[in-house]
């Protein structure tokens, strides 16, 4: 982990501005590296007053497993709401769902809601700040402590291993 | 014998056409579902798994035209997939504030969707926003 200086406030931004260039110009030529590096530096110093402080990443390793997970439940999920889509016979049960949250961080609460409107038939609706609940519309379910339970279970707890054990 | 190019070939055109698929039934499931919550479904998934199919195949086939990775096409994937769920999101906070009407077999009352209660927001707005 590259510790926070005062030329590089961010150091992880710094680094994924970096990457982000060199992809987009598709070159690694020494000119791209000179530009890229002077923006990966500057744009971190400018926005610094107004970052809020992350979440810090416990264990990088669990956040790759979570990540295939994901990419595998989307397509899942793709499979799933085209049938509901397609069949004229079936008719969905949709629903709303109040789900309580266990973390507290903004940033894996965030995390936490953008995964839930990619997976199997759900879309965050709204957040309470106030109560700590995530309000769901679910496409097609029956019952809402199944969805509860399997959003906590898939979801919550590795997020929790990941940034805040 | 079937040549490398053509199973490449085959694979492309096998990703082109099944984005294509999941792209027109998400935009078939803004015709067909009932209601406005329903319908943030499709585009939020379908559309993210079509252009994703679609980018795959293009990723395949410039890779192989040009002889070097074609790498840009991820940063469209991770790009889209950070912005396709916000995007949801806020049209589903949209909706829920505007008190759009549910289809009636949605299960669940949510306390938003109240009538009497004036604004649904008003009791979410974080405390600690600074006084000017």
């Amino acid at each position: 982990m590259i510790r926070a200086r005062s030329w590089l406030p961010i150091p992880l931004l710094s680094v994924l501005l970096l990457a982000v260039w060199l992809l987009l110009q598709q070159s690694v030529a020494f000119g791209q590296w000179l530009l890229g590096g002077f923006l990966a530096i500057v744009i971190p110093i400018v926005i610094h007053p107004f970052w809020e402080p992350q979440a810090y990443l416990k264990r990088p390793f669990l956040l790759v497993r979570y990540y295939l997970r994901v990419l595998g439940d989307i397509v899942i999920a793709n499979l799933q709401v085209s049938r509901i889509i397609i069949d004229p016979r079936k008719r969905a049960n949709p629903m709303f769902v109040v789900y309580p949250l266990e973390l507290e961080d903004y940033f894996t609460i965030t995390v936490l809601a953008s995964t839930i409107t990619l997976t199997p038939g759900t879309v965050s609706a709204h957040l309470r700040l106030d109560g700590k609940s995530l309000l769901i519309h679910t496409l097609d379910a029956d019952d809402p402590d199944t969805v509860i339970k399997e959003i906590h279970e898939r979801y919550e707890r590795p997020l929790k291993e990941i940034f805040e054990c | 014998m079937i040549g490398f190019y053509t199973v490449m070939e085959g694979i492309i055109a096998f990703f082109l056409v099944a984005g294509g698929v999941f792209a027109f039934i998400g935009s078939l499931g803004l015709a067909r579902l009932q209601d406005f919550y329903m319908r943030l479904h499709g585009p939020s998934k379908t559309s993210t798994l079509g252009v994703g199919c679609t980018l795959i195949g293009s990723m395949i086939y410039f890779s192989l035209t040009n002889h070097t990775i074609s790498l840009q096409e991820l940063l469209i994937t991770i790009f889209l997939f950070v912005t396709a769920p916000v995007s949801a999101h806020m049209l589903a906070k949209c909706a829920l504030h505007q008190k759009l009407p549910h289809y009636e077999r949605t299960k669940g009352r949510p306390e938003e969707l109240d009538e009497e209660q004036e604004d649904p927001d008003a009791a979410d707005r974080p405390s600690t926003t600074p006084a000017p």
